[in-house]
């Protein structure tokens, strides 16, 4: 089902902008660059979760003089990262509150000589009692952070929750856990860095986020906007994982920069990046649901806790997404939502693709299969009765005034997996098959963008302009593998009737483009596509108006029209604001009204294998059918989903961070677990499309969504193929184990 | 990267004779690498702690795939790419075969080899379970001429083994005897690629006239070092394959396996999967027998 | 300590080169830094990530395990020789129109690990693909469109695979 306009470029797999040269080996990442002079830069990090520095002692085997030195005390601004929050300081100051937290930076031209250098600082801690879980955090028996260890908290209440239990027909309760997960992109981060008198400060680097290290770094060193300059190189994977981590490395190296007068790359090698920076945060799920005899739910009390890490970073805006999406899909008249997000001493937690919302999914729809099966019902009809459809209100509040097509995406992800019969085959197989099939669902949606007023917050300006014949976007949206610079430009040229060679990416250089906003929350091709759109139908407008052109026009005739622009005003530019749709109501006290702009839904359905002897479960096949308005470039889109897919299989199966006194033991390749090209399986993606017309042609959000459904959907096909019901991922099969035994033991136990 | 390439030296003499005269005159002083896929790893971490490494890579005495009429010879310096390429290797001795592909991926087994893996000694070494299972014979050669030791005598420790310090694995004699033997092998990792074994079993075993003639268990992770399991063996050796036999085997290497808690795996698991593995044999030998 | 530079002769993408280093630097530092072919990368350390693959005298290896002095003679291929004057080779048009590249770090390691497949096995199974492949890891694509991709690549492509390439 596809309602969108003809177009020529939009919605065709055109290559990818920066295809040629990543294919070719000619891209250029932060560590393919050398800087005239450059220095290298360590960093000398906490052996202890939490405690008082007591001495930095230098050891006299170095020769010191070779190397500068950089403590909190040569921070000329602020000692602190401005993110949301200003709690995370930029080096450790007196005090530390994680293991692996930054406190002195050492910069030097060999870089073999770094590691000698940072052994021989010895750092005197008085230790003091850290906390690692989320538990001993809401004890508050010990104090970690601020006066009471909280970081953010959130009550969503719709109707009256208490007064449904006594006409509940069924009552069902559970307990979900998800675990750390760590982003695992391919390329490191990394920075290099410049401190010049009279320029101020310039970082090159794997970055989402230009303008969030911009505005980092003005704190840190008192500058002005026009002396910080912050360039993205091309960058090997994010994720999340380069969203605000880059504001601390970018400090780091600037710092060395400035005190050695030279340029100074810091680069992190796997095992620093795997122990050092920010991940998934852990969640914690409580989910009471009341139903009546038909199974339509009458009231959800949800529980949800995340683990924060020791500052707060982006913990509060990951709770909101996660408390936002934490209902499911489902019309349910009474729902309480008591979210909270609690500080412990390890490394602080930060965005990952989904930023709250697959650990609120793997909580609500691994519920959902443990509720089917506690009222005898099959977990798909269970779904059907429930879902939000047009004109449907949704926890805030928010009425579903855009189409919702649940029941026809699961119509088709139940044909397309061939669902009923794959289910009955399994069923009578697996009665003698030591390896035991099942087949689970998860239906969902992803908020695109920012919440609520969010995006009226960060007032992105965007635009392009013309040059000799070549049309520049304006953004300081990054590319980083998903495809910014390739749905922009197709916007652009598909806009300004031109061919999509014509239009080029500006450089993501704050020196040079505007501030579209962050590259994060699924709202580049939504949002910042529109204002592209917009900026390019407002050239053509004051083409016409002021340069003659006239009402169809020719590719020459634009681009001369451009020129005749150009040597009146000195430039041919076209910059628009973000302008909100009408009825974004959100308030923000009583977490009531529009949540998100639009919504992307989706079916995702697993195949899962069960190994009775080894206990190891694998996906076998995986289908996914989604509806996030127009698709914009099928191939990328498609990529972004199997993309996604994979790392929610990672999410359940396989990647565990293993945390030893708040340090990760398995810092390494070998010892933190993604699924390679034999593990993964055939994933079958289908995509729906509703147009939404407040997105760039059309286009909602796709990024993440594809990263909600796996885990819970793969979970329920455990279910399914073993009747047993976990509730904790990653779900390994040392645990898949341990539970098969527990419940051995018990029937064995009952048998006596 | 966190070692110094300039710590470290390195020598290639490009000849047996001259990698063992080093090792003669200065015993215990210099570290022999191949393939480096192991050491190569730790020089990153920075844990490379030998300073003067000689290089074993190239020295065709050593990486070579010959047999006679009794036993297949291994050079220590074969990679595993090499061993799944030899037809007659797989055909015969398939357990070899199977164990070189789990070696990491393509590039790694292009690059690793016998030696390696056997001295590097891991309890969760890849090769070595088949070699256990198929009662081979390691050689190792010095100034002072050759010497052979079972396999199964090979490793007399955690990462330790009975190589003296002038001396060099040479290669492994694997016997031709199995044709007739029902084998089994299987391993179990973190994932189906580039995957650390958390335990692994190999069995080779011949049934006469419906007992277990013949049975050698080989595994990995079960044990400080690759090891053969000779109390679970002796459970099953002269046994017609019933269900009681099964379990009385079963509870033997409960027993006898000795793993550990570590990072990839638990102590539990590794016990527990052992004993499933060695069920899955042995109720493929009760298939072979049925009638 | 510091020990002496060896010097290394090799070629690299069919053109001989020498250099200067200890024996113990690796191969992948060599590429990258004396010769200043940055297209090979490091993403791990401990050949897990494969994004150093090269080929050295016709076998895939991950330069970052290959001290320097080991590849004395040795023919290198490295991703800066696939193309042939700056053109992409089919096995990269085929990634390019397949989508087997999104950001692109792996793609180096991934093209080498591909080409080297092709050279063995013309017509790969979906199965020799991936194991083929398993030793590259790429965090982006979840593998789907580069499997399509070297099917595409294949001299001719297997009805059989390219039915299961999805």
């Amino acid at each position: 089902m596809s309602t969108s306009p003809k177009t020529r470029i939009v919605g065709t797999s055109v290559p990818r902008k920066e295809g040629v040269d990543k294919l070719l080996g000619r891209a250029r990442y932060v560590d393919d660059i050398e800087r005239e002079g450059m220095w290298h830069g360590a960093t000398v990090r906490s052996t202890i979760s939490r405690g008082f520095i007591r001495s930095i002692e230098f050891d006299r085997r170095i020769e010191w003089s070779e190397f500068t030195v950089v403590t909190a005390a040569d921070i000329p601004g602020k000692n602190h990262i401005q993110l949301i929050v200003a709690d995370q300081p930029c080096l450790a100051d007196g005090k530390v509150n994680h293991c692996d937290e930054a406190i002195v930076l050492i910069a030097h031209p060999d870089k073999h000589k770094l590691r000698e250098a940072v052994a021989a600082v010895q750092v005197e801690y008085e230790a003091l009692p850290p906390i690692f879980t989320m538990e001993e955090s809401e004890r508050q028996d010990v104090i970690v952070w601020g006066s009471d260890n909280l970081l953010k908290s959130f009550l969503l209440e719709k109707g009256d929750v208490a007064a449904a239990w006594a006409g509940a027909a069924h009552i069902v309760e559970g307990e979900y856990r998800t675990g750390a997960q760590e982003h695992l992109y391919i390329e490191n981060n990394g920075m290099i860095a410049e401190y010049d008198a009279g320029r101020g400060v310039t970082v090159w680097g794997s970055l989402q986020c230009p303008f969030y290290v911009h505005k980092s770094l003005m704190a840190v060193f008192e500058l002005p906007e026009d002396k910080v300059r912050v360039i993205q190189t091309e960058t090997g994977g994010a994720f999340g994982g380069k969203e605000d981590y880059p504001s601390t490395l970018g400090a780091h190296a600037a710092l060395l920069a400035m005190k050695s007068r030279h340029p100074v790359k810091m680069v992190y090698d796997r095992m620093e990046d795997l122990a050092a920076t920010t991940k998934r945060h852990p969640s914690r799920v409580r989910h009471k649901t009341a139903l009546d005899r038909d199974g339509k739910l009458l009231a959800m009390d949800i529980d949800l806790c995340t683990d924060g890490g020791a500052y707060s970073t982006l913990s509060s805006t990951v709770l909101s997404r996660a408390t936002l999406h934490s209902p499911g899909p489902y019309v349910c008249p009474n729902v309480r939502v008591r979210s909270r997000s609690w500080a412990t001493n390890t490394v602080p937690y930060g965005a990952f693709r989904g930023f709250g919302a697959p650990q609120a999914c793997f909580a609500i729809e691994r519920h959902m299969d443990v509720i089917a099966a506690a009222i005898g019902m099959d977990p798909v009809e269970l779904r059907r009765r429930n879902f939000l459809h047009d004109g449907d209100t949704t926890a805030t509040e928010q009425v579903m005034r855009e189409p919702v097509i649940l029941d026809h995406l699961l119509d088709r992800a139940l044909k397309e997996s061939d669902w009923y019969a794959r289910r009955a085959r399994f069923a009578r197989e697996n009665m003698t098959s030591p390896v035991k099939r099942g087949m689970g669902i998860a239906a969902f949606y992803h908020g695109s963008g920012f919440t609520g007023s969010g995006e009226r917050y960060l007032s992105s300006l965007a635009g392009v302009d013309v040059l000799e014949g070549k049309v520049r976007v304006l953004v300081s949206s990054t590319e980083f593998g998903q495809g910014t610079n390739t749905v922009l430009t197709q916007i652009a040229a598909e806009t300004l009737g031109l061919a999509y060679d014509d239009v080029a990416m500006a450089p993501p250089d704050t020196g040079m483009v505007p501030n579209s906003g962050p590259t994060v929350a699924s709202r580049t091709s939504m949002v910042v596509g529109k204002l592209i759109e917009r900026a390019c139908l407002q050239l053509i407008e004051t083409l016409k108006a002021q340069a003659g052109l006239g009402e169809n026009f020719s590719r020459g005739e634009f681009f001369a029209a451009c020129e005749k622009l150009r040597a009146a005003q000195h430039e041919a530019k076209s910059l628009v604001r973000y302008e909100a749709p009408p009825h974004i109501f959100w308030d923000d006290q009583k977490y009531r009204g529009e949540a998100y702009p639009a919504y992307a839904w989706a079916i995702h359905v697993a195949q899962v294998a069960v190994d009775t002897a080894t206990y190891s479960a694998e996906v076998e096949e995986f289908w996914s059918v989604q509806e996030a308005g127009r698709v914009l470039n099928p191939v990328l889109a498609g990529g972004q989903i199997e993309g996604g897919i994979a790392q929610g299989i990672g999410y359940a199966l396989y990647e565990k961070v293993l945390l030893q006194n708040g340090h990760m033991a398995n810092n390494q390749m070998t010892n933190y677990i993604m699924p390679t090209a034999e593990d993964v399986p055939p994933i079958h993606v289908s995509f729906e499309e509703i147009p939404f017309r407040h997105g760039g042609f059309g286009a909602k959000g796709i990024g993440e969504l594809p990263h909600d459904g796996p885990a819970p959907a793969i979970l329920n096909a455990i279910m399914d193929a073993t009747g047993v019901s976990f509730t904790t991922i990653p779900l390994l099969p040392e645990d898949l184990y341990a539970e098969m035994r527990l419940r051995r033991q018990v029937e064995e136990m009952a048998a006596v | 990267m966190r070692g110094n390439p300039e710590e470290h030296e390195l020598l290639a003499p490009g000849s047996l004779p001259a990698v063992l005269e080093l090792l003669a005159t200065q015993p215990g002083e210099w570290t022999p690498i191949a393939g480096g896929t192991e050491l190569m790893v730790a020089h990153a971490a920075g844990r490379l702690a030998s300073r003067k490494l000689v290089s074993l890579w190239g020295i065709r005495e050593l990486r070579f795939i010959e047999h006679t009429d009794t036993e297949f010879v291994l050079g220590a310096g074969t990679t595993f790419s090499d061993l799944r390429a030899h037809a007659e290797l797989a055909e015969e001795l398939p357990l070899l075969t199977r164990s070189a592909s789990w070696i990491g991926a393509i590039a790694n087994q292009s690059r690793a080899t016998i030696g390696g893996n056997l001295v590097n000694g891991s309890p969760a070494a890849d090769f070595s379970p088949a070699l256990l299972a198929y009662d081979a014979e390691v050689e190792m050669i010095s100034t002072r001429g050759t010497r052979r030791v079972p396999y199964s005598n090979f490793h007399n420790g955690y990462k330790r083994n009975v190589l003296v310090p002038d001396e060099l694995l040479l290669a492994v004699h694997v016997p031709r005897r199995f044709r007739r033997h029902i084998q089994y092998i299987r391993k179990v990792g973190t994932r189906r690629a580039m995957a650390i074994s958390k335990v692994a079993l190999a069995g080779t075993a011949l049934l006469t006239d419906g007992l277990v003639s013949e049975i050698r268990l080989g595994a990995a992770s079960l044990a400080p070092f690759p090891a053969r399991l000779h109390r679970t063996e002796a459970a099953i050796q002269g046994c017609v394959v019933t269900r009681e036999t099964m379990q009385a085997a079963r509870t033997a290497l409960l027993e006898e396996a000795k793993p550990i808690d570590d990072i990839r795996s638990t102590a539990e698991y590794r016990r527990q999967v052992g004993a499933n593995l060695l069920e899955e044999f042995l109720r493929r030998l009760q298939a072979e027998n049925a009638p | 300590m510091s020990v002496g530079r060896s010097t290394i002769r090799f070629t690299v993408n069919g053109e001989e080169r020498v250099v200067c280093a200890p024996a113990m630097k690796r191969l992948l530092d060599v590429l990258r830094e004396d010769l200043r072919l940055t297209g090979t990368k490091e993403g791990c350390g401990e050949g897990e990530c494969g994004s150093c693959s090269v080929r050295m005298n016709g076998e895939l290896v991950n330069s970052c395990l290959v001290p320097v002095l080991q590849a004395e003679g040795a023919r290198i291929e490295t991703v800066e020789g696939l193309a042939a004057d700056g053109l992409p080779n089919r096995l990269q048009q085929a990634f390019l129109a397949c989508g087997g590249a999104q950001c692109g770090i792996c793609t180096p390691g991934m093209l080498m690990a591909a080409t080297h497949l092709l050279k063995k096995n013309a017509r790969p199974t979906m199965a020799e693909i991936r194991e083929g492949l398993a030793g590259n890891l790429c965090r982006c694509t979840g593998f789907v469109r580069i499997f399509e991709s070297v099917v595409a690549a294949g001299a001719e492509a297997d009805p059989e695979t390219a039915a299961h390439a999805r």
